[in-house]
């Protein structure tokens, strides 16, 4: 890697890549902006970019208006609970794939991806109807169930390439010394494997968090997330731009967070390990 | 090492994960299969209690036939093939700019991604508003600056706009597994064909991109399934108006504007069809890669 660079090309490559990188930041950077204007600077010709009174009004607005703090718990709920859901179901499926494969172990794999690929539309029907069936239409229950079962293949997956790189001896050794199957799971499996489960936790939250089909066709007043509290913006009314802003930053700036800690396992979790 | 007993328990203890999964496939989809040879109109009082009509391969021709699926099926090949070019080719440019040495590489990482975490619904409603609004729209002021008229994006250019939306959700994606794939190109044979003085040109074409093409391949593939399937950047900024009406978002409107089932369902079909062949690719390259 000692590859020598003259300074005056490192200038260029810095320049180049800060330039494109605050311009793909751009519309991000100005929503945030935005938010702390009052809606008549929001507009203002030519675009305030420094010099405006920072007001937290706007904030104020949102949240009194359309009860922000529901939206975000049901967001937090479904998001975190179908997480956690997803989790507890892929970790004893992801440990026999990896400690105790058979041959049939890839095609079971291969299966599981190949769910992912069912088109949300082709089915959101019967879907629904199965949701009347069980009075799940509006529920948090019933959108968790439903992305638990979306994010489920790329939970196994990814615990699963995590899994198999813990040595199995270990697991053997610590059978030889009259571990039990739960203690081995519980005292010497999981430790290892916290890193790998708390990167998979992170990135299928992010993953549900954003989710915006089901999200949108299956709720109304009671369970609707964030997604369809932005969605209500889709129809101006007068002045918006700041609330607008303003609401827009309230729904990312948790999870903008949370997936700038998990990009390396982003690569990771959404090839399916197939480019390390 | 594995005996008959821990082969036991773990299929017991992959039960559940199969079992679930199996249920979240099958049942919808026989429903769908079921409903798309029927007539099956829930406003004008056709339900599965009292019975539905089977009316064989109708709705299935009548779909085909209907004059606004050629238009759906060629709008969703223009925006995924769009996307796809857009955000390939500037991945690939951008993950090469970043696999340079530079100052600050983490910071600019970090704004590139960033895109990728922002809600759909989020991203198309700034991205409607704040960027392209005619009037108030960071670009109405920036063509104004220049002097020329503001474009009304989403009604004169819509397909074009929602094409840079979603390259703008995706680029951040596409660049992170293209950079993730170059850095772990070996520098020392590029050094070698500098020395021998292979020009920029030849080294990118004969060395770099046949590095690449795999992560490319898996870019592609994994893009076209979300691709297909757009549904929110569509329905908050258009909602499938001035020709942005995919296939995706044509079923969408047969299902739950017009209420016929029927007809949606045998769309649906058409949609998993389409999903599959793109997934049969996609599976060999990741089975692949399982082996190695």
């Amino acid at each position: 890697m000692a590859r020598n660079v003259s300074t005056q090309r490192k200038i260029i490559t810095t320049a180049a890549a800060w330039t494109i990188g605050l311009i793909i930041f751009f519309p991000i950077y100005w929503t945030i902006l935005t938010s702390f204007k009052t809606e008549a600077q929001a507009i203002n010709d030519p675009p305030l970019f420094f010099a405006f009174n920072w007001t937290l009004e706007n904030y104020a607005i949102v949240q009194e208006r359309s009860d922000y703090m529901k939206f975000l718990w049901n967001s937090v709920v479904i998001a975190g609970g179908s997480t956690i859901f997803g989790i507890l179901i892929a970790i004893p499926a992801a440990w026999s794939m990896a400690f105790v494969p058979s041959v049939r172990t890839k095609d079971v794999l291969l299966w599981m991806l190949s769910t992912k690929m069912l088109p949300a539309v082709g089915v959101l029907y019967p879907i629904s109807l199965v949701f009347v069936q069980f009075n799940l239409l509006d529920t948090r229950g019933g959108l968790m169930v439903v992305l638990m079962l979306i994010n489920l293949p790329i939970i196994v997956w990814m615990l699963y390439s995590y899994f198999k790189e813990i040595p199995g001896e270990i697991l053997e050794a610590a059978r030889m010394d009259g571990a039990t199957l739960k203690e081995e799971i519980l005292y010497v499996l999981t430790p290892m494997a916290v890193p790998g489960i708390a990167s998979t936790l992170l990135l299928n939250f992010i993953l549900a968090w954003n989710e915006a089909f089901w999200t949108l066709n299956l709720t109304a007043a009671n369970a609707a997330p964030l997604t369809a509290f932005i969605a209500s913006y889709s129809s101006p009314e007068g002045l918006f731009f700041a609330k607008l802003s303003a609401a827009s930053t309230m729904a990312i700036a948790p999870i903008l967070i949370l997936g700038w800690f998990s990009q390396k396992q982003l690569v990771r979790g959404l090839t399916f390990g197939a480019v390390k | 090492m594995a005996t008959k007993a821990s082969r036991s328990l773990a299929r017991m203890m992959m039960a559940p994960a199969v079992t679930m999964l199996m249920g979240w496939m099958l049942v919808p989809l026989i429903m769908t299969l079921w409903f798309s040879f029927t007539k099956y109109l829930p406003l004008r009082g056709d339900s599965i209690e009292r019975g539905l009509d089977w009316v064989g391969f109708a709705n299935y021709s009548r779909f085909l036939s209907s004059s606004a699926f050629w238009p759906s099926v060629q709008t969703t090949l223009l925006m995924v093939g769009g996307v796809l070019l857009i955000t390939v080719v500037l991945g690939v440019l951008l993950a090469m700019l970043l696999d340079q040495p530079m100052w600050g590489q983490g910071v600019v990482r970090i704004l590139i991604i960033a895109p990728f975490f922002v809600m759909p619904t989020v991203s198309a409603l700034v991205w409607k508003n704040m960027m392209m609004d005619p009037v108030n729209g960071i670009f109405a002021h920036l063509w104004r600056f220049f002097g020329s008229e503001p474009v009304a994006w989403l009604q004169d250019a819509s397909l074009s706009s929602i094409a840079i939306i979603v390259s703008w959700q995706w680029l951040p994606f596409a660049t992170l597994i293209l950079l993730t794939s170059i850095q772990s190109l070996d520098s020392e044979q590029l050094e070698a064909a500098e020395m021998d003085g292979a020009p920029v040109i030849k080294r990118f074409l004969f060395i770099v991109l046949p590095h690449l093409a795999r992560a490319i391949t898996i870019v592609i593939l994994i893009q076209t399934i979300f691709l297909l399937s757009i549904f929110a950047e569509i329905f908050v900024t258009t909602g499938g108006a001035f020709g942005t009406r995919t296939l995706t978002y044509l079923i969408f409107q047969r299902v739950i504007d017009s209420q016929n089932v029927g007809l949606g369902s045998a769309g649906g079909v058409y949609a998993i069809i389409l999903a599959n062949i793109v997934a049969i690719f996609l599976m060999r390259i990741v089975g692949k890669n399982l082996d190695a």
